[in-house]
């Protein structure tokens, strides 16, 4: 086979099996960085064997009997050593390295899960969960992880370094935790994905309206996390608001490039698979979980728009509703402003702007370009134009995304 | 990356043979794994072409026609949707698929779902131009400060 092809299935191999790989390796070694060497080595084993051999019939297996010879000749030689120093009267502390021919039949889902609770796990930043997660889940490189976030490869290499570190040196467990136990670990891993979806589809800074692989990614966990914990609502919840969210990703944008907004896109664009993928999901979250949580709702909310054939048959009464429930879970002002938005549609601009009135001296939204944006919006369609043009162009001064300034300088262009 | 596999059609197939409980259970497994690598978006068999139907447009004029039709290996007898990063990881995939139709040749055709309108077509030449050197100049500054 030529090197080429055979590095490109290599990839593919590895996308396919790494994270089994190393949430196997983890299980057996109860070290995420040992484990990580390990699959390394594996897989500089196969790039080296491969060409000559060619791929075997079950390279998963393969990658992992490798893996795990190099985990027991560590093993061995880290016996000897304690020997040697036992003979000369020292006991050297070593971490507890389990017999790697021992719970090898284990579930492999559960290996997976194991993985994702120790790469979100709360001792770790929120920033070096989502680093983590991308690199042992996604198995995204460290290159990767640093294009998609705009960010300097040693910035993210140093992330992951630490954050294996802090792993280390807080003494996770490793036993995947049951019950009310799991349910506590949950918000954390649902909160990486939907970061890491959140990053892709609404850049924050850049000049990138939406960045489609991590979206992909965040999806891709997503489902994988749906299959872990199946009895889960609000995991439903959170695949349901991706894939709802993620089906109107290509009518975002018009053809120079600009941003369209909701209630402007050409609504036979959107993504009918994922539509159906997302209404699905909302139903299992649905008859899994009353009251719903956050996501579900905000998917039920996402879920009212897919199902409107034309802009103008929003059920926005209904989205009123589904805000009203969801600003009592977060308690997030900035849900209230979302709230407001679907208040003006579903009662008048009258009604709305009063609601947005009340949100204007909170400290938290004072930087917050959607609130001047959203007031100039409900002051253009109450003719108050000269309030409203003041009102774009200080949201224009306040976004750090090139396209949403754009928007709102021709918003500004357009009051007079 | 979507893109659609076809499990081609075969003689049995098209006869309305129906797989064996053991390649139901092997197809089950493979599908869950599908899933729980979160690759599968939608799927199903096909019933024999015999209870297909075609229209065909030929000279503005419309006929339709009753199956069954005669070209075996080019029918579809189930399909795909899966969601991949790259065509070699749905070879990979399909490579770890359970043979389809055991004792007979069959084929999987893995097809690209066209979706470069998505982020090609409204990424303009001058855009992505622009991106790039967006994207040059906060290498440039990040390495900086």
């Amino acid at each position: 086979m030529e090197a080429v092809l055979l590095s490109k299935t290599i990839e593919a191999v590895w996308r396919i099996e790494s994270a089994r790989l190393l949430g196997g390796l983890v299980r057996i070694v109860r070290d995420v960085g040992l484990a990580e060497d390990l699959a390394q080595e594996a897989l500089v084993e196969a790039l080296e064997r491969w060409p000559e051999s060619g791929v075997p019939r079950n390279p998963g297996a393969w990658l992992m009997s490798v893996a795990k010879n190099r985990a027991l000749d560590r093993l061995r030689r880290e016996r000897m050593q304690d020997r040697r120093h036992e003979a000369i009267g020292e006991v050297a502390p070593r971490h507890h390295l389990p017999d790697p021919e021992g719970a090898l039949d284990e579930d492999v889902g559960d290996d997976l899960l194991r993985l994702v609770l120790i790469a979100c796990h709360p001792v770790l930043s929120a920033q070096a969960r989502v680093a983590l997660t991308l690199r042992l889940l996604g198995g995204l490189t460290t290159e990767e992880i640093a294009r998609a976030f705009l960010v300097p490869e040693p910035t993210i290499a140093q992330r992951i370094v630490r954050a294996k570190r802090t792993l280390a040196e807080a003494k996770v467990p490793f036993e995947v935790p049951r019950g009310d136990a799991l349910l506590e670990r949950l918000p954390a891993v649902l909160e990486v994905v939907y970061l890491v979806f959140n990053e892709g589809h609404a850049a924050t800074r850049g000049d990138e309206w939406t960045r489609a692989e991590l979206c992909e990614e965040a999806l891709r966990l997503g489902r994988i996390l749906a299959g872990l914990v199946p009895g889960e609502a609000e995991v439903h919840g959170l695949v349901a608001l991706m894939e709802l969210q993620a089906s109107r990703l290509r009518a975002r944008r018009g053809p120079d490039g600009a941003p369209i907004l909701l209630l402007d896109q050409d609504r036979s664009r959107w993504d009918r698979l994922l539509i159906h993928r997302g209404l699905s999901a909302l139903a299992r979250a649905e008859a899994l979980a009353r009251p719903l949580g956050p996501y579900a709702l905000q998917a039920a909310i996402a879920a009212c728009h897919a199902r409107a054939r034309r802009a103008d048959e929003t059920d926005w009464k209904r989205i009123v509703a589904l805000y009203d429930a969801l600003a009592e879970v977060t308690q997030s002002v900035v849900v209230e402003l979302n709230r407001a938005v679907a208040v003006s549609m579903a009662f008048g601009p009258a009604a709305g702007l009063e609601l947005v009135d009340e949100l204007r001296d909170e400290p938290s939204l004072r930087a917050y370009h959607l609130l001047p944006s959203v007031r100039g919006d409900l002051l253009a369609k109450l003719g108050r134009h000269d309030e409203a043009k003041r009102e774009f162009e200080h949201a224009a001064s306040l976004t750090q995304n090139a396209r949403e300034r754009e928007l709102l300088l021709g918003r500004v262009a357009s009051c007079r | 990356m979507r893109v659609m596999v076809m499990v081609k059609a075969t003689k049995n197939s098209e006869a309305g043979v129906m797989p064996s409980e053991e390649l139901f259970v092997e197809m089950g497994k493979f599908n869950e794994e599908l899933v729980k690598a979160g690759v599968l978006l939608a799927g199903d068999g096909l019933h024999p072409s015999g209870r297909g139907k075609r229209v065909r447009f030929s000279g503005g004029k419309k006929q339709v026609i009753d199956g069954p039709f005669a070209e075996t290996k080019e029918l579809v007898a189930g399909y795909w949707i899966w969601q991949v990063k790259s065509m070699d990881e749905a070879v990979e995939w399909a490579k770890r698929c359970p043979d389809p139709m055991p004792g007979e040749e069959s084929e999987l055709e893995i097809r690209p779902v066209f979706e470069a309108e998505d982020f090609g077509e409204a990424f303009t030449p001058e855009l992505r131009e622009k991106e790039e050197a967006l994207r040059a100049e906060t290498a440039r500054r990040l390495a900086k400060g």
